[in-house]
Parts: structure tokens; sequence; C-alpha cells
């Protein structure tokens, strides 16, 4: 035993441990968040069960299990649970029981002890609504125009047909308030800053004046008339659908009477085969990945968040790819290599490690309120004070992130640059070539994978960066996309959404936490994937450039 | 180059056959055009690298220039100097300006109010108060300075009370102020204090609040102190207000002592009197019926030393006393060890040479300017014990009356001569100084001094507290405990990977660790916040238990793999792998750990840990350090594992081969001669880890609960110096001293991450050049 120890043997099993826990912890990690966001666009059954505290009447709860636990029977009477005392520990589920707008708390523990047995009646449905969450219940009737058309059995079949005959209609009605509302108030906007623009022009005479101002107004009368139609169709879409009317029983006997344009998505899990739920679940992951968020995003889709986090990325891929690569080839290839650019090397590298925060403080400080507020007073004076460029934005954001990757590029690239064998330069520079031509001709392409490595490191850094883009122009919800049909089609100075700040705000800043949980998990899933396969790409590129090389050079 | 071109020479004649070379000139020019396209492309790639290196720089010029100006003292500058504005010999007791500086308002000895222009003294109007012929101003007093409130005491008992109000108006877009007094109490007619007595009101004050109006009067020759209150109720159904004149008694502070000044906070539970016997007299009139003198402290060292001037400070919380012997003081109520309301004494300030005669106290902050007999006017602030600015009129020159502008960027000085003097006042950043910053700061409502970091608040009259040592602490607090987690298992990890582990799995186990840098922080940030930091609270012995039983079963494990099970099996299995081999184990202690932690409970803890540890005296917040601690562990264990396993596999092999041939088994080797020989890289991987740690935002500011506390309890939470940064900088004035204060946070986590790379670099750098040697 003595002899073991001396060899060191389980000191170095000890180390082996850390590995495996370092390795455990990894793949833990990357699980946990893979099965939950995964997960929750599975249509789990629907139980129903009657649940009874000691000495209580039984009341029934219906929902879906959202999560289980055992604890001690102490444990769980400090959380104020009513249980017998015989044995030391208990279960306790999560239910989802929805219906926030019933019930005060959609979310509710019950202790297993005191349940009933789980049922999964068949007919129990789930309801995805525009308000208030999710809805459990049963079907009862089918209204219309407050006539009733089906109960009991058949009312499904023709909830059914019902809400899929309606659903062109609800979109219709979604284009109308997302995208072609948003159109006329722009051209409306734009009336409107032509006006001031006119009237702080002191080069008109009067008559020229009144002249283009009255037409201003005839634009203006036009665009409004425009918007009254569009609100007309989209109030007589509505009446359409206001006509279909579901009543649903909840499982304490509730009934709910639901207009069809509340819901959003009907299911009937229990009577689900799996494949039919593969097809719902895809579906549902399919409505999340391109759909708009609802309810302060604790519900919806995430599809202005995505496009905000890679429109961001390539605009800064469009900055940082110039200053990075042409900085790399400066510092390898034209200055002197003396200590002062050796201490330059030194403080790029090093500023990959100064906190992101920092350059967002500087981001705020210099970009948003010097050169944006400069850029409003010389450009958009007449929005003022209202700014434009003056707040954060993607253009900020970008150059932000910008410079916060810069680094990781010029190192690349550097790195991609010292690695192409000297003969290559040599000869090049041998058969006459300038140095310019030897670079632009020879190193560079020999280099272009370095670089790409490099900016594709620097485009998975900054997708999943937050901190600094708080303070120069992510918000919670983007009244529009940064890109649209509207001159000049990139609005740079727009704000925008970030899955990452998406998982901070649903997470932490949200009012209802728990109901967004599983989004979150789902939102960390799609960033996590995203920036999975771009670092993937980087290696990969990587290690086949030094093979590449390591042929070469032998 | 072609063969033609080599046996023909240029220009040759027609006869021979055509050559594909260009001719001379051509090539000239198309050299020229080359060099001229290399040297473009040289000076566009010298612009845009010398433009990153710039723009590097520039990041940190930019943030320590706008750090910068914190540290600035404050500038008075002389803009106007008049004599008094209506002139007539009366002498100036009190001036004011409004908000805009446009106009300002002068009080004098013979009750009349003169609005003038500030700048060149210029007299708008006057105003003649109402009072009885044949009767002298005693004594004047003004309120809380924003209430623009001022009294009068004369001899024949009676009182002025009014106000100075400024109507703004904007016709055709241009701002015009119009001067008025108003009356809060009466129609302008004196107040009845000691009228009946026919007392004079040698001393008096005033004050407005909840309540109504206070006018508190003394009389030192018949030791009369006495409080009147014009108490105001509002009948909340019709609106009217009805006022009822109530008189309290207040005992005299002292038999024989004169009274000097008279001061009464809003909410009318405090009264303060100052005594030409230098001391300070606090009485406690909550139950106004039974006023209580609770104690008299000594605010004016010397033997005839004598409060001359007092004033509130923005609040009505704090006291500033000026004395016969230039001193210059602030005292406010806390609770002294006993747990008794005291006036004390919380700090006191650079003094003057010479009897204070006036204090200026400033409208939105707690800065005051003070001046005194002998000519000097100076500007102090009170929460960073700071006097910014000093002016000297000469020594002749006794100043009877210093001002405030209400956005604290002009003063107005009256001299004893009667000139008036009209400064414009540039004094940012008061707030900040050295001790403000790190030391302990006694605040105003509060009983000791403390380290406390709270900048904004709701109320105007809300004192910042900038103390830098909470946030301070708790980014050394987080780091601290995420190393404690992550360099342990990451420099073992790095150990066993690079010296024992099979190449194969190496290839595996390496980037598969290395790509958690990758991993975007603020879902680190969210799964510790709403996954780990609950689940925590709920098991915490499960979490314990596995700190404590995976070495150990580790150990067990090597035992019965090396020593009990026979060599046939576990010979199957090559050296190299152990890692993998552990990873069941690892889950197995993580199960039997969770699965028993209900239990542990029970046993130990009386079926909830949490509970008990908060029974223990122990605080219990569920975002805690130890959430963070892992979390952020998590985030820096990549990077401490990648560079120190660079760092252990590029020590040169025959050192360790030298060893193994000496005899060391390979554990004595790597103790002996890697680690030794690779330390300077572990210590930089550390180094690194550490300055990622400290930087780190997300996570804590997720999992922290971003309470500003001083403490390193492992169950508490803690704000770091980024999180704060991120929560607040959205909300902060732009320029305003919070901004500043927040730049200046973000300074020094640049230069601290920026020192410790550079020192980790530097030594990175040197071990390489070593192994080269080696």
């Amino acid at each position: 035993m003595r002899n073991w120890f001396n060899r060191g043997i389980p000191w170095i099993w000890l180390n082996a441990g850390a590995v495996a826990i370092s390795l455990v912890l990894v793949v833990g990690l990357f699980g946990h968040i893979v099965f939950t966001g995964l997960q929750h666009f599975w249509p789990s059954n629907i139980v129903a069960f009657d649940y009874a505290e000691p000495g209580d009447e039984p009341v029934s709860v219906m929902g879906e299990v959202d999560r289980s636990e055992v604890l001690s029977v102490q444990a769980a009477q400090q959380r104020g649970f009513q249980v017998d005392e015989d044995g030391d520990l208990i279960t306790r589920h999560r239910i989802k029981r929805g219906n926030r707008d019933i019930t005060d708390r959609d979310f509710t523990w019950y202790v297993q002890e005191n349940m009933s047995e789980w049922e999964y009646p068949e007919d129990a449905v789930r309801v995805e609504r525009r308000q208030w969450g999710d809805f459990y219940g049963y079907l009862r009737e089918v209204r219309v125009g407050g006539d009733v058309v089906a109960e009991g059995d058949e009312a499904w079949e023709r909830f059914d047909s019902l809400f899929a005959e309606n659903v062109p209609r609800i979109e219709e009605i979604g284009r109308i308030e997302r995208v072609e509302i948003g159109n006329v108030n722009a051209e409306i906007e734009e009336v409107r800053l032509a006006q001031r623009r006119l009237q702080a022009d002191e080069t008109l005479s009067e008559p020229e004046r009144e002249e283009r101002s009255q037409a201003l107004r005839e634009e203006r009368e036009r665009w409004e008339a425009e918007y009254d139609q569009l609100v007309e169709r989209r109030n007589e879409l509505l009446e359409d659908i206001e006509r279909f009317e579901a009543v649903f029983e909840t499982a304490e006997g509730h009934r709910a009477t639901m207009p069809l344009g509340d819901i959003v998505k009907p299911s009937r899990p229990n009577a689900m085969s799996i494949g039919e739920k593969t097809v719902f679940y895809v579906g549902e992951f399919w409505d999340f990945v391109s759909g708009y968020p609802r309810e302060a995003n604790t519900e919806g889709g995430i599809l202005p968040a995505i496009f905000g986090t890679v429109f961001m990325t390539l605009v800064m891929a469009v900055f940082v790819t110039p200053f990075g690569v042409l900085a790399a080839i400066y510092m390898r290839e034209y200055a002197k290599q003396g200590p002062l650019i050796r201490m330059i090397r030194i403080s790029v590298n090093n500023l990959a490690g100064v906190p992101s925060i920092v350059f967002g403080v500087f981001g705020l400080g210099f970009f948003v309120y010097f050169m944006g507020g400069g850029i409003d007073q010389f450009f958009y004076a007449e929005r003022l004070p209202s700014p434009t460029f003056g707040k954060g934005g993607v253009l900020w954001a970008s150059l932000t992130l910008a410079l916060l990757t810069l680094p990781v590029v010029i190192v690349s690239t550097e790195e991609g640059l010292a690695r192409i064998p000297g003969s290559i330069r040599h000869g090049a520079l041998a058969l006459g070539a300038t140095k310019g031509e030897m670079l632009w001709r020879t190193v560079v392409p020999l280099a272009t994978p370095a670089m790409i490595t490099g900016l594709i490191l620097a485009v998975a850094r900054a997708a999943g960066e937050v901190a600094p883009l708080m303070l120069v122009g992510v918000v919670k919800l983007a009244p529009a996309l940064p890109v649209d049909g509207n001159f000049p089609f990139f609005h740079l100075d727009r704000s925008f959404m970030h899955l990452g700040f998406h998982i901070y705000d649903v997470g932490f800043q949200s009012p209802n936490v728990e109901a967004g949980r599983p989004l979150v998990y789902a939102t960390a899933l799609i960033l996590v994937m995203v920036i999975i396969v771009l670092n993937l790409t980087a290696i990969i590129i990587r290690n086949h450039l030094r093979e590449r090389f390591r042929a070469e050079s032998d | 180059m072609t063969d033609a071109a080599s046996t023909h020479s240029p220009g040759s004649g027609p006869t021979g056959p055509r050559s594909y070379m260009p001719s001379l000139q051509q090539r000239q020019r198309l050299r020229r055009w080359r060099a001229a396209k290399d040297w473009c492309g040289k000076g566009t790639i010298a612009i845009f690298g010398i433009g990153v290196i710039v723009t590097l720089v520039l990041m940190f010029v930019y943030l320590f220039s706008e750090t910068a100006p914190i540290f600035g003292s404050a500038e008075m500058e002389a803009v106007g100097r008049y004599d008094a504005p209506g002139a007539d010999g009366a002498p100036t007791l009190h001036t004011a300006m409004e908000r805009y500086r446009q106009v300002a308002v002068r009080f004098t000895d013979d009750a009349r109010a003169v609005f003038f222009y500030p700048t060149t003294g210029e007299v708008i109007s006057e105003e003649v108060l109402n009072r009885p012929e044949g009767v002298n101003v005693t004594d004047f007093a003004t309120g809380e300075a924003r209430s623009r409130l001022v009294g009068y005491g004369l001899d024949d008992g009676t009182a002025i009370f009014l106000r100075h109000d400024y109507d703004i108006s904007y016709p055709g877009g241009e701002r015009q102020i119009a001067p008025k007094i108003t009356y809060p109490e009466g129609n302008g007619e004196p107040l009845d204090v000691f009228a009946e007595e026919g007392y004079a009101l040698d001393v008096i004050g005033v004050q407005r609040g909840g309540l109504g109006t206070a006018i508190i009067a003394a009389n030192n020759e018949h030791e009369q102190l006495r409080v009147v209150l014009f108490k105001e109720d509002e009948d909340f159904l019709t609106g009217d207000v009805t006022v009822e004149r109530q008189v309290y008694e207040m005992p005299w502070p002292e038999e024989g002592v004169e009274v000097t000044q008279i001061l009464m906070n809003t909410t009318m539970r405090n009264l303060f009197v100052g005594g030409a016997d230098g001391r300070l007299h606090y009485y406690d009139i909550s139950n106004r019926r039974n006023p209580r003198l609770v104690a008299s402290e000594r605010a004016i060292q010397g033997g005839d030393a004598e409060v001359t001037a007092m004033d509130f400070l923005l609040g009505a919380v704090s006291i500033i006393a000026g004395g016969s012997d230039g001193s210059v003081s602030q005292w406010f109520l806390a609770r002294n060890e006993q747990g008794e309301r005291r006036l004390t004494q919380i700090r006191s300030f650079e003094p003057h040479g010479a009897p204070v005669t006036s204090i200026g106290p400033e409208h939105a902050r707690k800065g005051f300017a003070t001046a005194a007999a002998d000519g000097t006017v100076q500007l102090h602030h009170a929460t960073s014990d700071r006097t910014l600015a000093r002016l000297n009129l000469g020594d002749e020159i006794e100043v009877d009356s210093v001002s405030m502008a209400p956005r604290q960027n002009g003063m107005l000085i009256v001299g004893e001569d009667g000139g008036f003097r009209y400064l414009d006042v540039r004094n940012p950043h008061p707030e900040i100084s050295f001790s403000a910053l790190w030391q302990k700061v006694w605040y105003e409502g509060r009983n000791n001094p403390d380290y406390v970091w709270q900048s904004s608040s709701a109320t105007q009259e809300f004192e910042p507290k900038f103390s830098m040592v909470p946030l301070t602490v708790g980014t050394l607090k987080a780091a601290f405990y995420a190393m404690l987690f992550a360099a342990p298992l990451a420099i073992l990890a790095a150990i066993y990977s690079a010296y024992f582990m099979a190449p194969r799995m190496r290839t595996v186990t390496k980037p598969t660790i290395e790509i958690m840098e990758a991993l975007p922080t603020v879902i680190l940030g969210f799964l510790a916040g709403l996954w780990a930091a609950p689940y925590f609270e709920n098991n915490l012995p499960a979490i314990f238990s596995i700190l404590l039983l995976t070495p150990i079963s580790f150990i067990v494990a090597a035992w019965l793999w090396t020593r009990v099970i026979p060599a046939g099996v576990s010979g199957r299995v090559p050296a190299g792998w152990e890692g993998a081999l552990l990873i069941p184990v690892v889950l197995a202690v993580g199960w039997f750990a969770v699965s028993m932690s209900p239990l542990l409970e029970v046993w130990f803890f009386g079926g909830d840990m949490r509970q008990w540890l908060t029974d223990q005296g122990i605080t219990y917040d569920q975002r805690n350090a130890l959430v963070v601690g892992m979390a952020m562990g998590f985030a820096v264990i990549p990077t401490i594992y990648s560079i120190s396993e660079d760092a252990i596999f590029n020590v040169p092999k025959h050192l360790t081969q030298g060893a193994l041939a000496l005899g060391a088994t390979p554990w004595q080797a790597v103790v002996t001669v890697v680690l030794l020989t690779a330390s300077p890289g572990i210590f930089s991987a550390v180094m690194i880890g550490f300055g990622r740690a400290v930087g780190e935002t997300m996570i804590v500011l997720m999992a922290t609960g971003n309470s500003p506390v001083v403490n390193f309890n492992i169950f508490e939470g803690m704000r770091t110096l980024s999180a704060n940064i991120a929560v607040e900088m959205p909300e902060a004035a732009v320029g305003g001293t919070h901004y500043r204060i927040l730049f200046l946070a973000a300074l020094v986590l640049f230069l601290m991450t920026f020192v410790l790379n550079t020192i980790a670099e530097v030594v990175r750098h040197r071990l390489r050049k070593k192994y080269s040697s080696l």
C-alpha cells in the first residue's frame, strides 16, 4: 500500500479523474441544453388526476408534467405541503396547468402521495393562445355567430376544419399589422420629416414653400387614406373570424369561450400517434424558428432575434475583415520587426483578453454618444431631439464587436502568414515580382484559409457576445427588422434583437420566467448550435491547413 | 521570360522575326505602373495597419479622457462686479438666483427685496415688504435651499415670511422670467411670534414642510425660545385649506447662553440651535407639546467660541456649522453605541482663518460654499470630504453673504463694503475623491461609516454613494471562487492529458474541453441562474458530498483497478485510458450523491439544509458565490486547461526521459521535472484565467443577485464591476459623475486584465525561449 502511494499511482488517477470530471461536465452541459431545448416542442401527454391534501376536498388537475423531484418530508412541509409523515421522502411533480387567465398560477407543485391515479384522457386539448399562454381543457361546443353547430364527440373535427379554414385569414391579419401598416407608417413619417426640412429651409421663397408644403399635405392625406383602408380590411377579417367560437371546459369544470382568432395552435397530444407527434414536433420547431415573439417574448418564435444576430454579425464581418487582415499584413510583412512591433503584437494579443463590457462602454461613449450624436447634428437635424444614430443601433453594435474581434482576426492571419515558407516569398521576389505582387499573388492566397479561420472565430465570438451589446443597441423587442422594403432597405441605425440577449431577457427580465424557461432553453440550443458549427468549421479549416503546409514544407 | 526576349534585342530591325517583348518605353511604363501599384498597396496597408493600432490606442485614451474630469477640482471665475443693486446703503442679508441665472434677488436690512440681473447688477424691480413703521429688522433666516423661503425677524415680536418666485414663459420661443414675491402664510401681514410679549426676535429660523409653516424665534434677553406652527389641514373633500396657529415653548438651552442660530428640519421633528457658547443643541420635538433638549455638543473649540453660521445641506438632514474660529464641520443625527440619536460631528472641512460668516448650500448636491470675515470663500463637498476651490477677495473685505445658483454653476458674494461679486462656477464632479471611492464614508442617515455603492434613488435629496470597495470585493470574490473551482481541475486535467493520456484519447479530449471556450457565457449564466441556483438550493448536501466523494472514489477506483482486479482484465485497457475509465465513476458518484441528498438532509440537517444554514446564522442567497464560482469556473477551465496543457506538453521530452532513466517513477518525473519546468506556463494560464474571471459579465449578472455587499461568504451573492457597468450604464446621464465613475470602472477592468495578460504573455514568451534552449 505504502509503495503504491509512493509510486504516485493514486495521484495519477486523481489527475485522470480531473479529466473525467471535465469531460462529464462539458458533455453533460451540452447534453442538458440539447435535451431540454429539443424536448420543449415535443407534444407530451396531458395528465389528469384528482389532488387532495389530507383533510381537503379533492380537486381535478390537468396539465403537463414539467419536472419531478424527491425531497424530505420536512422540506416539503416547509414549502407548505400537507403530507402524512410516514416515510422520510416524498416525490413531487410540477404540473404546467396553463390557464393563466383562470387560475392564478400556471405552474404548480403537487405531491405524488396526495394524487389519484394518473389518467391520459383522449379528448384533452392543449390550445396555444395569443394571450395568457397555453390552455388545457376539453372541447365542448363549437359556435358560429352564437349558434352551436357542433358539440360532444363531433366538436373536435368541426373545430379542426374550421380552424384550418381560418388560418389564411389570421395570417393575413398578421401580415397587415406587421408589414403593411408598418410600411404606411414609414411613409407618413417620411412626409413629416420632409415637412420639417421644408420649414427649416430658408432658401425657398414663400410661394414655393407653400406649393411644396401643399404637395406634402396631399401626399400625407393619401397615405392616411391608405392607412384607414388597411385598418378597415383588418377589422373586416377580424369580424369574420370572431363569428367562430369554441367553448372549452377546464379540469375544474370552468367553462371558457374562446374566439378562433385567439388560438394559435390547438392539439390533442393524448390522441396523437408517434408519427403525428413527430410531424407536430417539426411544425412547432419550424414555427419557433420562423415566428415572431408574443407575450413579452415568452411565447412564439425568435425569428427577429436570429435575424438580428446574423445581420449584426455580417455587418461586423464586413468591418473586421479588411481591417484585421490588412493590419496583420502590415505588422507581419511591412513593419520593421523590432521591439516596438513586438510590443504592439503583445498588446493586440492581450486585447483579446480585455473584458467585453469594456468594449461596450467604449462603444457607448465613443460611437453612440460622440460619433452618433455628431452624425445626428449634421445629417438628421430635422429628426432631433429624437436621435437617429445617437442611440444604440446595428451599426454601432457591429463596430463595437468589430473592435472586440479584431485581435482574433489579426492573430489568426498573422499566424497564417508566418507559416508560409520563406522559399515561396523568395521565389516570387527572385522572379522579379514587387513586394506587393509577391504578397498579392502568392502569400495572401496561401494565407486565405487562415484568414477565413480568423473570420469564422471572430464571427463565432461575436455571435455569442451579449454584454457589450446591452450598451450599444440590443433591445428586448425591436419594432422592425433592420432590413425591410423601405428605402434605404438596410437600416443600420435601428436597434435589433439578439439571441443571447433574448436568453437574458426572457430568463431574467420577463414577468413570467417559468413560462419562458423552455423557450430560453430552445433559444440557447439554437445559439449553441450556431456557435459550435462555426467553431468546428474553423477548426476543420485550420487542421486542413496545417496538413497542407506540413506536406508542402516537407 | 520567353525565348524571344532572350535572343532578340529590343527594338531589333523590321527584318527579324517580330518580337513579343514590349518596347523599352512600354516596359518602363509598365515598371513605373507596377512600382506605383506597389507603392499604393504599401501605403494602403500601412494606413490600415497603423489605423488599427491607433484605434486600439484611442480606446485607452478615450476611456481615460472620459474618466479624468472626475479628479479635476472646481473653478470659479469672477464675471461681474458691481455695487449693491438699488443702492441705498442698507446692508444685504441674503441673495439668491433662479435656475437659469437670469434673475437674482437681494434681501436688505430694511425689508426690501430687490430683483436684479446678476451679470450687470441692473435692477429689474423692487418690492418693499410690509414692515410696520419704526420697526427694525433684527434677524433673517432662510428655509431649505431649494424652497426659496425667507423670513425676517422684527423687533416688535413679529416675523415676515415670504417666498421669491419666478414665472417662466416662452413668448416667441424666448425665455422670459418674471420675478415676484409670494406669501405662503398670511397675506404679507407680519406673523405674530412674540407680539404679545413685545419681545424682539433676536434669532429666527423658518421652515415649511408637510405640516405647514414653522417659525422659530429666540429672544436672548428673556431667554425665550418659541416655535410657532401654522398648521395646515386640507379638507380632502373640498380641498380647502384651514390654517391653525399653534404655539410651542421650548426649553432654553442653558441659562446665560446666547442663541445665535436656529434650524428645523422639514419633517418638523428635530430642532437645532447654535449658541454663542460654541455648542449645538439638539431638541427632539416629534412630540411638540413635550419638547426635549436631548443633548448639547461642542462644535466649536476655544474659550469664547461661537457658532457664527449654520445651515442645512440639501435634504435638511446634515447641518454645516461654521464657527468664530473659522472651523467648518458637518453634523447630523446618528445613533450612538447606546442606540440613542445624537447630533454627531461627521467630518470637518478645511478651516478659514477668520470667523465663518455665511454658508451657501448647493441646491441639487451635498455641496456648499463658506465665506469668512477675512475675505475668503471656499467651495466644499460633504460626501467626498473635499474642499474644491478657494477664493480670496482681500484681507479687508469681510464677506457678508454667499449663495449658490440652483444649478450650482454660479455664485453671488456680497462683501461688507456692499460690493457684489458674481462668479461663474464650474464644479462638475465634486462627489469624487480618493476617500469617497476607497474608504469608509459616513453617509447621511447612517450610524457608522461604511462602504456603500448606491448610485441613484428616486428622491432628489439622495446622497449618491460611490464606494468602489463593494464592487471590487465582489469582483475578487467571484473570481476567487471561480479559480478555486477551475484552477485545480484544469491544471490536474492538463497534467494528465499532456503527460499520461493515450494520444488517441487526447485527440478527442483536448478539442472537447477547448470548445467549451467558445460557449457563450450568457448560456452559462442562464443555466447558473435558472437551473443551478434553485437546484443547488434544494440539493445542497449533494453538492458537498460530490465535492468530498469524488476524489475519494478516484483513489478507491485506482486501488481496485490496479490491485484488486486481476491483471488479465485490467491489462486489456492500455495505460493512458484511466480518464475514460473514471467517467462511469464520476457519473455513479454524482447519481449516488443526488439520490442520497434528501436522506442526508433528513439525517443531519433536520430535513432542510438551507433552513439549517439559516438557523446557524449563515445567510443563504439562492444566487450565491458557490453557483457563480462553478459557472464561471466552467468558463475559465478551457482557458487554463488549454494553456497549461500546451506548456506541459512542450516540456522537452529528453528531460523526462533523463529522469525516468535515473529511476524516477513517472509521477516523480512529473512532479520534479515536468511541473517545475512548466510552472511559469501554468502560472500564466492561471493569470489569464483569472483575468477572464475578473472581466466576465453575463455569468455574474445572471447568477449573483447583484447586491453590492462586502463579504466573502460563499452562500451570499455579490456585485462585480463588470455587472455593475452592464446594469447601470444605460441609465447613467451622459457626462455626469455616475457615468464617469462607470467609465472609471471600465478603465480599471481594462488596465487590470491588460496587465495580467501582459505578465502572462511575457512569462510564456520567456518559457518558450527556455524550451528552445534546453
